[in-house]
């Protein structure tokens, strides 16, 4: 009873921050609103941390506190309760989404602290923390789209905030119809799963799995595990669906941290965790997810290269970073895919925190041109990126480069792995190294580029104290999951915690463990890659600045395509949408004007006409008229009749 | 009597708006009796049993003995909640019209009373012929409403609405007279017009060959239906009788008229003519997989506001029609709470779009942008209203749906795969919409007026909250309202062929 207590205080907490900063959203003071805002994500972050510790509590393979509040949808056979599960794969995440949601709460009030409606951007991101709850929790497949749904909702909201800007509400447009395309596919998983198995509950679906794998693309598991992935591609920006990722970067900077890095983004990774029972029976899918996340990883690890504005990189490091969580996923390294979405949710959280506490400073410029030498002026924000920047280029001991080369062993020894894709995910992991680097390079060190007129200066210390939280947690946050490969030589031999935590909740999977020589091997030689690349980018932007440009114009037309993004947009706007606004149009002048309304009128006319023959005939009037085309109807039905 | 009093009482309002001494009477007394109607009406909930398939609280007297037509009255799930829905928007669009209709009030307001007896009459009428009088009927009324009050087109969109409904109305006559000519043949010598009567038919019908009976007084139905609800190819009517009906003509169209349609499918086209209806399905789930798309596509390019909201109309009435066609409990659950969400949404639009036209003067979305910015409270009640409309979860539109979906895809994977797609177009069109409406700076038309001027006055949010309340209470408990309609819904998905409806007799002694 009291853990269904703290379940609904979890939830309902951040809801009840959203109805009250929502009624006061003309409200101009951000610190009241902000504080409301931020304990209320407190109260969750409470709820989660205590729910965990029941589960600790618990016998290893009995982990599950569930709660039931009533019955949502109740039709026929189809039956949808509003229950929800706690389990050690969502433990994980209400752990990320309230402790690093409330961080961002907190930052948020010194970040949206001159803007004029703080109150109606504080009940959204609690709304926000509200159904990214819903999402995780849920424990069946529809509240789980609920959750996905509202995510999808708040984040429109959130990046369209400065809606006054034409392109900034178009961002938040462009997000919520490309995640649609994805929440159908999802709304299909639903429909087929449904329809093969007679259930959406998680662990019910878990039960009533085959025993032996699908073989082929058109089994009912395997094309649910492909509509389901259709979502986690829209909701998770993984190609084809990813452009609408770095477009949300319009949003307040904080969102881009919360949402568009730690939280929602990595719904679909979760998706595939919480369903792993089903989609390991569907090993052609699970390729396909292990393709589309090794080249999502790499192709957005090149944009990476080329862009200029601080959000933008990061927002292709994102792409790139849950590129390699699917990869993971769909070699069944499920617990690895887990273990990154969480150390990428610290880090990635820190460097959009640290960009936001720059493009503060920096008077709102984001282009890192107009950057140069900010590590004197800004200490905390640059010694805390600089671990965020040691994480994600996979450096040990900080967070990335555990869960990264856990991902990456798996894809070079699982039985589903490949070693092809696990030279694409090094090609990302040592191009990952250049890119931040180079943002490093450009923003912190070397020269200051800085306009003369804008003075850059720290940011206060409610800012400062989120970016050193995520700095420990990016720092340490990786030895919760050490390889048996290193742990061997560490002193008291320190147990892979994440691994033993989470196994008993996901499908049995007998992956080859490799031996310990190899895994080393393969770990020296990531490490000294990334090294390499990071060195390679640190003298090329500070020693030998013409550098990159004359090897940009060497590579050409090469260079062009991938600045340009490889022309996606431009070929979804004028391949797909512009036809399409088109062709509405020719159906509208053509069928419904010109056809239908056309014909209409002939018909009529010709009734008209015979009309007034009638009436010459009989002077009648219009009521006669009906009558007699009635009996004649009825003359000839009886006549048909007999 | 409960029924009678409430199809009847209207007319008697309807007199004494027309006796009152003063205009300034005229709009409060109207609301305050159709307020009090609307309270009446939650009575049936008193006697209304739930977990019974069968009419009740029926009124049955006999009219002209000689052809078996009587006045007979009935209510049971599929028809509860289009009774209540009836009941709760007239009072809305009465105070919608508060200061939109200026000239004649009398008239319109014995109109709207006019429509109501009408449109009752019709969800109620369990006669074949009594139900034809009502259906019928309730186009005068509305012809009145859009052809005094309309825009500058308003005469041809009378006429093609009026002319376009006839036709098909004309035709359900025809088939109506030949099952009561049936019933003679068949049911011992006695002519009735009763449907209960005319469920017991034996109807000829031959797969494959269109002229055998059973084919052919489905299709004078469903002709009838499918124009009303409107379905594609016959949805043409609708934009220009939206786009020239003042705003109280638009919500009573589109949040009840419609439902005309759709209720007859469910009432009398299914259960009458099972087989042909199972045989020509193919057909009408063609025609609605097309309206969801054609409907959304031609929205997103319109360039009036109000227009835009008519061809979403056709899209969401192809949802509806697409889950009662797909024949299974979740399409037609979710067809039937479609009636009521689209009723809601499409409703609240067509107010709020007269709100801001009430004050600019324009619909053209060109004209618009920032609107955000000028009148916050009006842009939220839009933007709750918009998530209805495009089913985001936990408001109504989503448990329709999915409801509809799941029912489509249950049916048939292809066109539940087509019928999704509108899901994503539903988002663009509104969005766009939305975005270029309330988003980027002041337009120069807005910028002319005080933010005051703009956004929603006390009335206006009196008026909104109702449906807003709706729109969250039917999308989280969505069972408070599907319990009631339960019985009744599973008895037509089991029981299509043999369909039969009986009458409800109470215990008698409890009294209530």
């Amino acid at each position: 009873m009291t853990e269904q207590i703290l379940i609904a205080t979890l939830i309902l907490a951040p809801l009840i921050g959203f109805f009250i900063n929502g009624l006061r959203f003309r409200s101009p003071n951000g610190v009241l609103a902000g504080s409301i805002a931020s304990v209320a994500a407190g109260i969750s972050f409470l709820a989660s941390v205590l729910l965990v510790l029941r589960l600790v509590d618990m016998p290893k393979e009995a982990r599950q506190i569930t709660a039931h509040f009533f019955d949502w949808i109740r039709v026929g056979d189809f039956s949808v309760p509003a229950s929800f599960l706690v389990d050690p794969i969502s433990a994980i995440m209400i752990l990320v989404v309230t402790g690093v949601g409330t961080l961002i709460h907190i930052f948020s009030i010194g970040y949206m602290s001159h803007d004029p409606r703080p109150a109606k951007y504080f009940a959204y991101l609690n709304l926000f923390l509200f159904n990214m709850l819903l999402l995780v929790l849920g424990d069946n497949l529809l509240i789980m789209f609920v959750g996905w749904e509202g995510v999808g909702l708040c984040s429109y909201l959130l990046i369209g905030f400065w809606f006054t800007d034409r392109e900034k509400a178009a961002a938040g447009m462009k997000a919520f119809i490309t995640n649609r395309i994805g929440d159908a596919g999802f709304l299909l998983g639903i429909f087929t799963l449904f329809f093969a198995f007679g259930t959406v509950d998680f662990a019910e679906l878990a039960s009533r799995m085959p025993e032996v794998a699908e073989v082929g693309w058109t089994g009912p598991i395997a094309l649910a595990c492909l509509f389901l992935f259709i979502g986690a591609t829209g909701k998770s920006a993984q190609i084809p669906l990813y452009v609408w990722l770095p477009d949300a970067m319009a949003g307040p900077t904080p969102v881009s941290a919360l949402i568009h890095a730690a939280t929602m983004v990595t719904a679909g990774v979760y998706m595939i965790v919480r369903m792993s029972h089903v989609f390991v029976l569907a090993p052609n899918v699970m390729m396909l997810i292990a393709v589309v996340g090794a080249l999502t990883a790499l192709l957005a690890a090149l944009i990476g290269f080329t862009q200029n504005d601080i959000k933008k990189v990061l927002a292709y490091s994102t792409v790139s970073q849950l590129g390699f969580m699917f990869l993971g996923v769909g070699v069944g390294a499920f617990m690895p895919a887990m273990f990154h979405l969480m150390t990428h949710a610290f880090f990635k959280a820190l460097m959009f925190l640290g960009s936001g506490s720059v493009i503060h400073a920096m008077h709102e410029e984001q282009d890192i041109r107009k950057m140069g030498g900010l590590w004197k002026l800004m200490p905390i924000t640059h010694a805390t990126f600089v671990v965020g920047w040691l994480a994600i280029i996979g450096m040990p001991p900080f967070a990335g480069f555990f869960s990264k080369d856990e991902i990456l062993w798996y894809t070079m020894t699982g039985n589903m792995g490949h070693p092809i894709l696990w030279l694409i995910g090094i090609l990302a992991a040592v191009g990952t190294a250049f890119y931040m680097t180079r943002l490093m390079c450009l923003v912190f060190w070397g020269q200051s580029r800085v306009d003369s007129k804008v003075h850059p200066h720290e940011a206060p210390l409610n800012m400062t104290l989120p970016l050193i939280a995520l700095a420990v947690l990016s720092a340490i946050g990786g030895w919760i999951g050490i390889p048996h490969a290193l742990a061997q030589f560490i002193p008291g031999h320190p147990p892979h915690l994440l691994g033993d935590w989470i196994k008993p909740a996901l499908v049995p999977l007998s992956l080859d463990p490799g031996s310990d020589l190899l895994e080393l091997i393969l770990m020296g030689v990531s490490v000294s890659l990334a090294g390499i690349s990071a060195w390679f980018a640190y003298d090329s932007y500070l020693k030998n600045p013409s550098r990159p440009a004359e090897l940009a114009k060497r590579l050409g037309r090469g260079y062009e395509v991938v600045a340009n993004k490889y022309y996606v947009d431009e070929f979804y706007f004028g391949r797909i949408v512009n036809p399409l606004i088109a062709l509405s149009k020719g159906l509208w002048a053509y069928v419904d004007v010109n056809f239908i309304d056309k014909a209409t009128y002939f018909l009529s006319d010709l009734v008209a006409g015979g009309g007034r023959a009638l009436r010459s005939l009989h002077g009648g009037n219009l009521q006669q008229y009906a009558m007699y085309i009635v009996l004649g109807l009825v003359v000839a039905l009886i006549y048909v009749m007999i | 009597m409960l029924l009678s009093a409430l199809v009847f009482l209207p007319l008697v309002y309807a007199v004494i708006i027309g006796v009152l001494p003063k205009t300034s009477w005229i709009r409060p007394t109207a609301l305050g009796l159709s307020l009090l109607h609307f309270v009446l009406g939650l009575a049936i909930f008193l006697d209304f049993e739930k977990g019974v398939a069968a009419l009740q609280l029926v009124e049955q007297r006999q009219w002209l003995p000689q052809f078996g037509i009587s006045y007979f009255l009935g209510i049971d799930g599929i028809s509860l909640w289009l009774v209540i829905l009836t009941l709760a928007i007239t009072p809305l669009v009465i105070l919608g019209s508060w200061t939109s209709i200026e000239n004649k009030l009398k008239t319109f307001h014995v109109s709207i009373f006019a429509l109501l007896t009408t449109m009752l009459g019709s969800f109620l009428a369990m006669d074949a012929i009594l139900f034809y009088i009502f259906f019928e009927a309730s186009l005068i009324p509305m012809y009145f409403m859009i052809g005094i009050w309309g825009g500058s087109r308003r005469i041809y969109a009378t006429v093609k609405f009026f002319i376009y409904t006839m036709v098909g109305s004309l035709l359900m006559l025809a088939a109506i007279i030949v099952l009561m000519l049936m019933t003679k043949a068949q049911l011992g010598g006695q002519m009735s017009a009763s449907l209960l009567d005319f469920y017991q038919l034996q109807i000829g019908f031959v797969a494959g060959e269109f002229f055998t009976t059973q084919t052919l007084l489905m299709f004078a139905f469903a002709l009838a239906f499918a124009i009303k609800v409107p379905m594609f190819p016959f949805h043409t009517w609708l934009p220009d009788a939206h786009v020239e009906a003042p705003t109280p003509g638009s919500v009573i169209l589109a949040a009840i008229m419609l439902k005309m349609g759709s209720y007859g499918f469910m009432r009398m086209a299914f259960p009458l003519f099972p087989d042909a209806v199972e045989y020509w399905a193919w057909l009408f789930v063609f025609a609605s997989a097309l309206g969801i798309v054609y409907g959304a596509l031609v929205a997103m390019v319109q360039p009036d506001m109000k227009k835009l909201v008519a061809y979403s109309s056709v899209s969401h009435m192809g949802y509806v029609m697409l889950g009662l066609f797909a024949f299974n409990i979740f399409g037609m659950t979710g067809g039937l709470y479609q009636m009521l969400n689209h009723g809601i949404s499409t409703g609240a639009l067509f107010l709020l779009v007269g709100m801001i036209y009430e004050r600019t003067h324009s619909r053209q979305i060109a004209d618009y942008g920032g609107l955000a910015q000028a009148a916050p409270w009006f842009s939220i009640v839009f933007l709750i209203v918009t998530m209805s409309s495009i089913a985001v979860p936990l408001t109504n539109g989503f448990v329709g749906e999915f409801l509809i979906l799941l029912g489509a895809f249950g049916a048939s994977k292809v066109y539940g795969v087509i019928a999704v797609t509108g899901v994503v177009l539903g988002a663009a069109y509104m969005l766009w919409m939305v975005k270029r409406v309330f988003f980027g700076p002041l337009s120069p038309m807005l910028s002319k007026y005080k933010p005051e001027q703009l956004d929603m006055n006390l009335r206006e949010r009196v008026l909104m909250a109702p449906l807003v309340i709706l729109i969250f209470w039917m999308g989280i408990l969505p069972n408070h309202f599907l319990d009631w309609s339960k019985e009744s819904i599973e008895h037509l998905v089991n029981n299509r062929y043999g369909y039969e409806l009986s009458i409800h007799e109470k215990d008698g002694h409890n009294g209530r």
